[in-house]
């Protein structure tokens, strides 16, 4: 109080002096970011327009061509690991998301909802590498003896994948649901909804920012991981980030790595763009959230 | 009874996902006291892997690496990422958007996409991969974590703050450096953790751009890629596990113990 | 009290000697309520007092830790809330923000199943949904009543406070329920637009006819609206009676200064009929009492009147704010200062005469005006009792070990600002303004409760010490004291019966 009252006493003591101040004042505050946005313009936007170039040109004339994305229809290999890719991404979010849900329930409910130590748990594996996550799956499976071949090869890379990435799908779910107001549901039972009605009228629809995210965070990162299927699997497990990483560590192959990068950047500009366009929906509707 | 039973099936599937979570770091942890080559086969109990690992130069000189790149990088990218805050929250509409897409292209990218992209840039402009473009990256991909937890802080600051500095005679700097600043210590120290857990985390990016540097992360997936896995690395990772449990359990129960005080306040 | 069969039977809801336990916290005590079909019932206290809990548990989200819900005669202790013919509107209304206006309304009924009047093969009775027509129907109807016909299409957030609370209460009186139950439903809404909803509920109340149960910690909200007000403290009931009841007749101190503007007295009975207090006797319409009974006693502002010239208590005007549509004046005299409420203004500093009518002054049994605890005797001239240790004048020769009854009047208990000056420390829990002197209530670390009339006066949650001079306790065997106390109870009782 004291200090907003000297603020304009003083202020007052000229209009000049104010308007300097003022001005003085916006240009420098914002002027902090300055140094950031810079380094991000050199090292974060213009390599990506590098990559463009590169996605353009032919890697022994230098010519602008477009054979690099036409690799990706050719013969269809690429393009069919992408399929692949996105069919185990989609395997694999269904997977995390159909486990973390009902865990998110049970640690936001009532029952358990003061056992902060009980999240914490939940929660701490995400910050431990995913490499080393990756191994610790990688000896279960070896006792459990699941085999390097056919089909058991892609349960060895799904689980990896699951077992990597739940985290990042139980987080942005409790949070949802442990924000949610609690008298929502019960006014939804008030009105004579039984809890499985309640769960699927009120509580999923209002979780949408939370599974949005959720998937988000599990869905695009699956496509372009390559380090789960290098130690997981085998070449038929190969993700689109297999696929990149192998075009980069060929000398040759960085010009049809860019045009693959690009087409990944495009991908995931698409999700994005789309996630935001659901959740804004349902911002606008749902202010609580 | 029937509550009771609820709260049975709800527990008993809570316990069932933690044995999920946990089981294999601590199989893993456990095979780390046996020395056989093979993975998943007990040959008796010894701690021989460990006498291995800090006898290996190369694990140690990765490990010195990973620390000091992530104490540099953390170091800076507080620094930038603090002030980059305190101009982004200052400023209005598409400017405000237009910094917040520059903040984000990081975070939402793949890492990548991130990498390769970081890689021909630096051979475009002749930079030699090594110490300098792992730091260059490295800060560059956490400054937006350390943002995303000054950002919160500085929304509950009484926007009067900084003018009073300015009133009381202070210039622009010295307000923001002895006003505003010490209101954001906090929010600036767990964007430092997080940017240094991040950093040693990253292996991804650095693959593409470390030159000769080796860091723990691309030590394990060098040797983990590889088919027959070096059984030392149980050891290393059962030791990894530990540690980075221990920080974040500790840290947690301190930051739980000051919010609690904070209520009773 | 007996209860007619006709009454019985309209009693839509009992609630029979409910407790609810929160970890190791009563939130409600032993609780006995009936509330008869159509009726507006208030339950009203301040915050903390249990009233929210209880409505809880009539919904279905709380269970009773002992005790039963009857509906209809029916037990529902354990029913479920879906399955209660019972709707709420809740504090924030609790709308569903993903979901318009309409969708809300018509939440209920497409959940809802009604009789078709046939029965099955096995002669249950068979239900169907209602249809789109019936559900349009009734939801127009609804937005109708609450004045928001044309709201239908709009989304919840966009509303304003007195919208939302309206589309609240339409979504849940659509369902027709048994009951309805309000739990602060004016909360958070502005003065202007609160008093506005008063009104509206209550012409609300009277159209539909539905039994209204309504939570609040506005005593005015309480008297304007209800048929019947139950006052809660501390979980337990305080007294269930009309507004002009509880107002005119307040069972205790609590009722009496918790509802309206009250000047509350000590005073003793000299008869029946005659009470005395600041040194003055006063006719009053209260008998039953013995002679020389201390009691409570309460005053309302309105009710003593004020001459320049004659009076049964001579004062000095303090001060006098003018309020509307009559001044409010405090008045000094014999000690207390009174609360006079009255259309012709008195200058400050001018004398006064006050005189109270038998019907203004209504009296209230005395609860207890002596701490009882016991102790044992730690040494020659110390006893041991509420984690402490006091120092007393052993009359008796008791001996060490010795397990006594300790009494302390309330008014010889010292509190000191310091807890390092008291013998024990303590928390202020509860002050009650007793006219000449405060009745503070105070809980110690021993979790046990001390009463102190005090003319100083103390915070809630102040932390304090306590003090008793050796002269103050009284200590006898606590064999001796139960012995005592049984010849009184017998002497009581017979007094009542006579």
């Amino acid at each position: 109080m004291n200090d907003s009252v000297n603020v304009t006493a003083v202020a007052d003591d000229g209009a000049r002096k104010k308007d300097v101040k003022r001005k003085m004042r916006g240009i420098k505050r914002s002027a902090f970011a300055f140094p950031y946005l810079a380094l991000s313009v050199i090292f974060v936007i213009v390599p990506l327009f590098i990559m463009l170039y590169y996605a353009f040109t032919d890697s022994v004339t230098g010519a602008f061509t477009f054979d690099n994305f036409k690799r990706f229809t050719d013969g269809w290999s690429a393009s069919l690991i992408l399929g692949k890719s996105l069919l185990a991404a989609l395997v694999t979010t269904v997977i995390c998301f159909l486990l973390a849900y009902p865990l998110a329930l049970a640690l936001s409910s009532t029952a358990l909802n003061k056992k902060f130590v009980l999240v914490m748990l939940f929660i701490l594996p995400m910050w431990i590498n995913s490499l080393l996550r990756t191994y610790a799956i990688k000896i279960v499976l070896s006792i459990l003896n699941v085999p390097e071949t056919g089909f058991a090869i892609w349960i060895r890379v799904i689980m990896g994948m699951v077992y990597d990435f739940f985290p990042f799908m139980l987080l942005p779910l409790y949070s949802v649901l442990s924000g949610m107001d609690r008298s929502l549901t019960e006014a939804s039972q008030d009105l004579g909804a039984s809890p499985v009605q309640t769960l699927f009228k009120v509580t999923l629809p209002l979780s949408v920012p939370g599974i949005v995210s959720g998937v988000l965070m599990v869905f695009m990162p699956t496509v372009s991981t390559f380090a789960i299927s290098d130690i997981l699997g085998n070449t038929d497990t190969y993700m689109f980030g297999n696929i990149i990483n192998q075009w980069f560590n060929s000398s040759s192959g960085w010009n049809i790595g860019s045009a693959y990068s690009f087409i990944l950047l495009i991908l995931i500009a698409v999700t994005v763009l789309i996630a935001n366009l659901i959740t804004k929906g349902k911002t606008e509707t749902g202010g609580i959230l | 009874m029937n509550k009771n039973v609820k709260t049975g099936v709800v527990w008993s599937f809570v316990a069932l996902m933690l044995v999920f979570m946990y089981l294999p770091i601590i199989i893993l942890i456990v095979f780390s006291f046996t020395d056989a080559r093979a993975l998943g086969v007990w040959s008796g109990f010894s701690v021989e892997l460990y006498v291995d690992l800090f006898n290996n130069a190369q694990v140690m000189t990765a490990l010195g690496n990973s620390l000091i790149l992530a104490f540099v990088a953390a170091m800076l990218a507080t620094l930038l990422g603090t002030a980059a805050a305190v101009g982004i929250f200052h400023m209005r509409k598409w400017k405000k958007h237009t910094a917040n897409f520059v903040a984000n292209i990081t975070m939402e990218n793949a890492e990548i996409v991130t990498g390769v992209a970081f890689m021909i840039f630096f051979l475009v402009v002749r930079l030699p991969n090594g110490w300098i473009t792992l730091i260059i990256a490295h800060t560059m991909i956490t400054v937006p974590y350390v943002i995303l937890s000054v950002m919160p802080r500085l929304s509950q600051l009484n926007p009067n703050l900084y003018e009073a500095g300015l009133d009381l005679g202070a210039s622009p700097m010295r307000s923001m450096f002895t006003v505003i600043v010490p209101q954001l210590i906090p929010g600036m120290i767990s964007g430092f953790i997080m940017a240094f857990t991040l950093s040693l985390d990253d292996f991804i990016v650095s693959k593409f751009i470390n030159g000769n540097v080796s860091t723990i992360p691309i030590y394990l997936y060098n040797a983990l890629a590889k088919k027959g896995v070096d059984p030392t690395l149980r050891a290393l990772s059962a030791v990894l596990f530990v540690a980075v449990l221990a920080v974040l359990i500790a840290m947690n129960i301190v930051s739980a113990k000051r919010r609690k005080k904070q209520l009773v306040l | 009290m007996a209860i007619t069969a006709r009454e019985k039977f309209d009693n839509i809801i009992e609630i029979k000697n409910v407790t609810k336990i929160f970890d190791g916290i009563t939130a409600v005590d032993n609780v006995n309520l009936a509330v008869r079909r159509g009726e507006f019932v208030t339950l009203l206290g301040p915050s903390g007092c249990g009233k929210t809990t209880l409505l809880r548990m009539i919904a279905g989200f709380a269970m009773p830790t002992s005790g039963t819900i009857m509906l209809e005669k029916q037990d529902v202790t354990t029913v479920p809330p879906h399955l209660r013919p019972i709707n709420t509107v809740f504090q924030k209304y609790a709308l569903f923000p993903h979901i318009n206006v309409y969708k809300n309304i018509a939440y209920g009924l497409k959940l809802k199943r009604v009789l078709t009047g046939e029965v099955d093969k096995k002669g249950n009775p068979i239900y169907r949904k209602l249809s789109k027509d019936e559900i349009d129907e009734k939801v127009k109807r609804v937005l109708k009543l609450v004045n928001l016909e044309s709201y239908g299409h709009r989304d919840v957030t966009g509303l304003s406070g007195g919208q939302q609370q309206r589309v609240a209460i339409a979504r849940a009186i659509v369902c027709e329920p048994k009951v309805l139950l309000l739990d602060e439903p004016l909360g958070a809404l502005d003065l202007k637009m609160r008093k506005e909803m008063q009104l509206e509920l209550a012409a609300m109340h009277k159209n539909i006819g539905i039994t209204f149960i309504y939570v609040t910690h506005d005593q005015e909200e309480a008297l304007t609206m209800s048929d019947k007000i139950v006052v809660m403290t501390d979980g337990a009931v305080q007294q269930y009676g009309t507004p002009k009841k509880i107002y005119d007749e307040p069972a205790n101190a609590f009722v009496a200064d918790f509802i309206g503007e009250s000047n509350i007295l000590s005073g003793v009975m000299k008869s029946d009929f005659l009470v005395e207090f600041c040194g003055t006797k006063f006719k009053c319409m209260d008998k039953g009492f013995g002679k020389d009974e201390r009691v409570d006693l309460v005053v309302r502002p309105e009710d003593i009147s004020i001459d320049g010239k004659k009076g049964a208590l001579k004062g000095e005007v303090v001060s006098s704010v003018f309020k509307g549509t009559y001044y409010e004046m405090e008045i000094l005299a014999e000690d207390y200062q009174f609360t006079v409420q009255n259309t012709v203004e008195r200058a400050v500093g001018e004398t006064v005469f006050l005189s109270i009518g038998p019907d203004g002054i209504h009296i209230m049994k005395k609860l207890k005006t002596v701490n009882e605890f016991d102790g044992v005797v730690s040494s020659e001239n110390t006893v041991a009792f509420c984690g402490g240790e006091f120092e007393f004048v052993n009359f008796d020769g008791l001996e060490k070990g010795a397990e006594v009854r300790v009494k302390i009047p309330f008014d010889k208990v010292e509190l000191t600002d310091d807890e390092k000056d008291g013998a024990i420390g303590a928390n202020v829990t509860q002050t009650l303004y007793k006219g000449s002197y405060y009745q503070v209530q105070v809980y110690t670390d021993d979790d046990t409760d001390f009463f102190v009339d005090t003319v100083d006066e103390w915070d809630m949650g102040d932390r304090v010490g306590i003090n008793i001079k050796p002269d103050d306790i009284t200590v006898t065997l606590r064999e001796r004291a139960d012995e005592i106390a049984a010849e009184e109870n017998t002497t009581e009782d017979s007094a009542d019966e006579r």
